[in-house]
């Protein structure tokens, strides 16, 4: 049996601190913590940065340390800060350090880093090794050398790995979401498809139950499958909760692919055990050949954004054609004034209130009180999108209708209206890698911090 | 003819990822669940989300009470045209479609 103790379902979004004292009363055998995810976008990965604030990081990372000490079993964050890129591997280090020096701990840190050089996708693709998964975008060496990180997802073996070395606390770059839950089950010879499903299940923390914010789940895994119960009293786990959460963020809700061969949960039986804890066996894991996903974000150019507010009820009703008027305008003036063919840049104004989250796929047609114009240069240079919001900026605030008409004013919320949005990155792999060893593609190293 | 949003508890959609996004329908009971499945055409959700019916992964889910929908986001995630950087919108698209 192995009791794996989830605090929440991303590090930096809380949870409740009287459900995490009762988990580590529970006598886990580690606490396993997700550290970030794609959801957020491309940025994170592009510039290896967190999300999160450093302060929050910090202050939650802190509790799980000294939860650590209490309960002395090992600490393992996936995907930390963030992105999961090298650099943010350092940036959670870095943390560690500070607060092992804070706290008086001495602690072995083992930090697995998944960060791939170009030259090594490079030579992998020539190698007929990287395949493109479903809906993946056309790659060639161009692409991969235009990447500014390019990460490669760890699975259970890695962290497994990482574990070996007696660390007290594995900081991992990107891995899965299950791995870092499901590779200690599986190194004790825990059902495999128990160890998968179970990692599923708590890897959003306690979102698999009735109370998501209260973020402590635990989960038991045994030789037949997995118990999950929520740390927070209030809490609940269904079955209902716990089998609908293999829909989240999934395409298909059934299977789930990880490195070396996927999960299938269709003949998996879900039972209540009481009011609040749930027994799930049945679920089958299928050996297959090992592949790591890979990510990868680029550049792909940079951006000013202004905002401008129209209230005048003329102006809402025709809006559409009035931000059709500026952005030709615009787009002609960046041409002939900044020298720009019109293939390197775009200007686009999004219509908030009318349909700038859903474009030509909104149906509705209501007439708001306000209309919100989000004016959005993207050019290749910071410069050139500097200089093209500016150029942008009368037009926001005096464009009228028709010529023979009263300048208008629209209401700006700042001055300068305009916003240096720095680069705007994209997602440029979907696409798995062929390993013959698991460890090839990562780089595991040990240190001691602290002192005492 | 009702909106769907009337019908169920809750329509969520999300990425799958940068690629994919995925839609679930969740319905409080059995006989809900039964007339949305059948309310909901492949081809209808297909087009209000602008994507190729080919492209359209559907999942009936007696278990849960759910009808799932995924499909390839015409727009990846975070490239210059996207809108909604965690697919939030789509499930307002499916709550305000009518059906039977």
């Amino acid at each position: 049996m192995t009791r794996v103790l989830v605090p929440t379902g991303a590090l930096g979004l809380g949870y409740d601190r009287k459900a995490l004292d009762l988990g580590v009363a529970n006598r886990p055998d580690i606490i396993a913590v997700d550290g970030g995810s794609t959801d957020s976008g491309p940025s994170y990965l592009g510039r290896g940065v967190s999300k999160y604030s450093r302060a929050s990081t910090k202050a939650e990372w802190r509790e799980l340390m000294v939860a650590r000490a209490a309960a002395g079993v090992p600490l393992v964050i996936g995907t930390a800060g963030t992105c999961g890129a090298d650099s943010a591997v350092d940036w959670l280090f870095d943390i560690t350090r500070e607060i092992a020096q804070e706290t008086g701990q001495r602690v072995k840190v083992a930090t697995l880093k998944s960060g791939q050089a170009a030259a090594s996708v490079k030579s992998a693709l020539a190698a007929g090794r990287i395949r493109p998964l479903s809906a993946a975008p056309e790659i060639s060496d161009a692409v991969i050398d235009a990447c500014s990180n390019i990460v490669a997802l760890a699975g259970a073996e890695q962290i497994a790995a990482a574990l070996a070395t007696g660390a007290d606390i594995v900081i991992a770059g990107r891995t899965t979401d299950t791995a870092i839950i499901a590779a200690l089950p599986l190194v004790r010879g825990d059902n495999p498809g128990g160890a998968w499903h179970g990692a599923k299940v708590g890897e959003c923390g306690a979102l698999a139950t009735t109370h998501p914010n209260s973020g402590v789940i635990q989960i038991d895994f045994d030789a037949k499958g997995f118990t999950v119960e929520p740390m927070a009293p209030e809490a609940a786990a269904t079955p209902y909760t716990v089998s609908a959460h293999m829909l989240y963020e999934n395409s298909d809700p059934f299977i789930l692919y990880e490195p070396g061969g996927h999960l299938d949960v269709t003949g998996s039986d879900y039972r209540a055990l009481d009011g609040r804890r749930v027994r799930v066996e049945g679920s089958v894991w299928v050996p297959g050949r090992y592949t790591v996903k890979l990510e990868g974000a680029r550049i792909a150019g940079y951006q000013t954004v202004g905002l401008a507010v129209i209230r005048d009820r003329r102006y809402v009703r025709h809006a559409a054609e009035w931000a059709a008027d500026v952005k030709a305008r615009v787009t002609e003036k960046i041409i002939t004034r900044m020298g720009l063919a019109a293939e390197d840049f775009t200007v686009e104004l999004r219509l908030i209130g009318m349909d700038a989250t859903l474009g030509g796929l909104e149906n509705r047609r209501d007439l708001p009180v306000e209309v919100g114009v989000l004016g959005i240069l993207t050019c290749p240079t910071p410069e050139a999108a500097a200089e093209a919001g500016k150029m942008l900026n009368p037009y926001l605030l005096h464009h009228p209708l028709t010529e023979d008409e009263p300048m208008p004013t629209f209401a700006f919320p700042f001055s300068p209206a305009e916003m240096q949005r720095g680069a705007l990155y994209e997602f440029c792999l979907n696409h798995v890698m062929e390993l013959d060893d698991p460890m090839a593609a990562f780089t595991l190293e040990t240190h001691e911090v602290g002192h005492g | 003819m009702a909106e769907l949003g009337s019908l169920v508890s809750k329509v969520r959609s999300k990425n799958a990822g940068p690629f994919w996004l995925t839609v679930d329908v969740f319905c409080d009971d059995a006989a809900t669940y039964e007339r949305v499945r059948a309310g909901l055409q492949d081809a209808a959700v297909a087009r209000l989300f602008g994507v190729d019916l080919q492209l359209l992964k559907r999942f009936d889910i007696p278990s849960l009470n759910v009808v799932k929908f995924s499909v390839p986001r015409p727009v990846v995630q975070g490239t210059r045209a996207d809108r909604d950087m965690h697919g939030a919108g789509w499930a307002c698209l499916l709550e305000e479609m009518e059906i039977a």
